[in-house]
């Protein structure tokens, strides 16, 4: 396992975000932080980040605890729901810039962003500002930056939230043909099934501050342990889905 | 340049401007929004409203200053307790506005990024010399620091002269305009939410680097903005200081309590003089003023 979180409770005011959370996630696996609104996910990310800190539990990466390490030292990549994008500097210095507070050398910052952009499909725009961007070049900046100081670990909260629905699936797509190619173990965080099914190679249902399921798309739909995975679950809709699937293949 | 004006275009207008000062947030009217007689009625209140309490006062000052000639204006300008307390006057704003600066920053990155109990009380705090009248500022500060105040005793024992003593005015206009900066700032850096810096400190930046590259930037405008309220109101600051500085021509006296002294000699033309000083740093300050507004839009 890469990423282990070991029985995690987490209370803010009085209310209860993480209920003895368990579960790990493989080396270059693709997981999916999956539950309705209010039910921990965002939580749970923002604690493996070292942005929240867990009351009790355990957080293991590569086999290493890392609760008292700030989120900085734990190689790992960010990607805020809103980006984030810092909106007074371009988007080569956005990406630039976990690099250069690494105090990397010049020559080598200026050859990984140009890579990066070239990666993201943007060579042409480096010199914008976040706000001269659509939603869908935002997100792909958000991505770059994340991924420019080599993170081993990505996280993603809510990812294509922001995104209006009609690009919505070809950033998917996009975004899972990116992390396959980087090769990076990656979380994120949605409300949708169908993105969560689509996307990941395993769902972590979650469901107030509780790990409902943990497994593959196929066995969630198909042999839901719980009655809240049941009645989450569309069945109809996922059978839709894995059938197109087929055909496509 | 251009880039950076584009941005300026680009800041949440909800985030700016939002403090005590929104009325100067003018929101455009529809076009037919009334009849033509309502709004020249309205213009011609406003006019004579502004004519008889701003414009005839000012050419009244004017004219009384110069009124026995430049030869007696100039001398008037020149006298060294004019300039003394002229300097007084700058020595006190500059300090105002650099503990303000500093204060009204911290407090507002602590208000606007951290949470915690106590946060809605501080702020409330931290408005109160906008609500009490300076006078009992610097009442309060007399029965602080002076010689039958509470730390009276301790400060006799050091030496230290706060009361009566240019400290003292310092002080006084340090509380009398400590909310400006920060109630400028608060509303932005509160809208502007703290994702950006927490993108920025999970890549490993430090808090200086942090407050430069991505805080700063963001809040500048307001900034600039709420330090030149700050130094318009240290300027014109009368009541507190006045209570507070003992009136010692030549050593506490600002230029407003000197505008009084002399006015109360029956020597107005002194008395205007000295007032134009005033107007005209009023001005420029009204001038640095328009320019950063324009510029933050």
């Amino acid at each position: 396992m890469y990423v282990e979180m070991k029985h995690i409770n987490k209370t803010f005011d009085g209310f209860q975000a993480s209920r003895d959370v368990s579960f790990g996630v493989e080396k270059g696996h693709l997981a999916a932080l999956l539950g309705p609104s209010g039910s921990g996910k965002t939580t749970i990310l923002r604690m493996i980040a070292g942005l929240d800190r867990p009351d009790e539990g355990d957080i293991l990466i590569d086999g290493k605890r890392v609760n008292d390490l700030p989120g900085s030292k734990r190689g790992i990549g960010f990607v805020f729901q809103n980006y984030a994008l810092f909106r007074y500097m371009t988007v080569a210095d956005n990406i630039a810039f976990g690099l250069e507070v690494q105090k990397k050398r010049k020559g080598e910052i200026k050859s990984r962003v140009e890579e990066l952009l070239e990666l993201i499909s943007m060579k042409d725009l480096g010199k914008r500002f976040p706000h001269q961007l659509s939603g869908g070049q935002r997100q792909r900046v958000a991505f770059a930056r994340a991924l420019a100081p080599n993170p081993q670990l990505l996280l993603l909260d809510e990812p294509f939230a922001a995104i209006d629905a009609k690009v919505r699936r070809e950033l998917r797509t996009w975004l899972r043909e990116m992390i396959g190619r980087v090769g990076v173990t990656s979380i994120f965080v949605t409300h949708d099934q169908e993105e969560a099914m689509e996307v990941a190679d395993q769902v972590i249902l979650t469901n107030l501050g509780r790990v409902e399921q943990v497994g593959t798309p196929e066995e969630i739909c198909l042999s839901p342990q719980t009655d809240f995975v049941r009645e989450f679950i569309d069945a109809k809709r996922f059978e839709a889905l894995m059938g197109i699937e087929k055909e496509e293949a | 340049m251009k880039k950076e004006e584009d941005l300026e275009k680009n800041i949440n207008p909800d985030a700016v401007g939002d403090g005590i000062h929104s009325i100067q947030k003018v929101i455009e009217p529809p076009k037919h929004a009334s009849r033509p007689i309502v709004k020249y009625i309205l213009i011609a209140v406003s006019a004579l409203f502004l004519l008889v309490m701003l414009v005839i006062p000012l050419i009244v000052a004017l004219v009384n200053a110069l009124g026995d000639g430049w030869a007696a204006y100039k001398e008037a300008v020149l006298d060294e307790y004019t300039l003394k307390a002229l300097a007084l006057t700058l020595l006190a704003t500059v300090s105002a506005v650099l503990v303000n600066t500093v204060f009204g920053m911290f407090a507002a990155y602590l208000l606007s990024k951290f949470y915690f109990r106590g946060r809605q009380a501080l702020a409330t705090l931290i408005d109160i010399p906008f609500s009490i009248s300076p006078v009992i500022a610097g009442l309060v500060f007399i029965l602080t620091f002076g010689n039958i105040g509470w730390m009276g005793d301790f400060l006799k024992a050091h030496d230290i002269k706060i009361v009566f003593a240019v400290p003292g005015v310092i002080l006084a206009t340090i509380f009398v305009t400590f909310p400006f900066v920060f109630r400028e700032l608060f509303p932005v850096m509160n809208a502007q939410g703290n994702d950006e810096e927490e993108a920025a400190a999970l890549m490993g930046a430090g808090g200086f680097t942090i407050f430069r590259r991505i805080t700063f930037p963001h809040i500048k405008w307001a900034l600039l903005y709420g330090v030149i309220l700050c130094t318009a109101r240290a300027m014109g600051e009368f009541g507190a200081v006045s209570v507070i500085s003992g009136h010692l021509r030549g050593k506490t006296n600002t230029l407003p309590l000197h505008v009084e002294i002399l006015y109360n000699e029956f020597n107005t033309t002194a008395a205007f003089a000295a007032s134009s000083i005033l107007v005209i740093l009023a001005a420029l300050v009204l001038i640095a003023r328009n320019i950063v507004e324009w510029k933050r839009k």
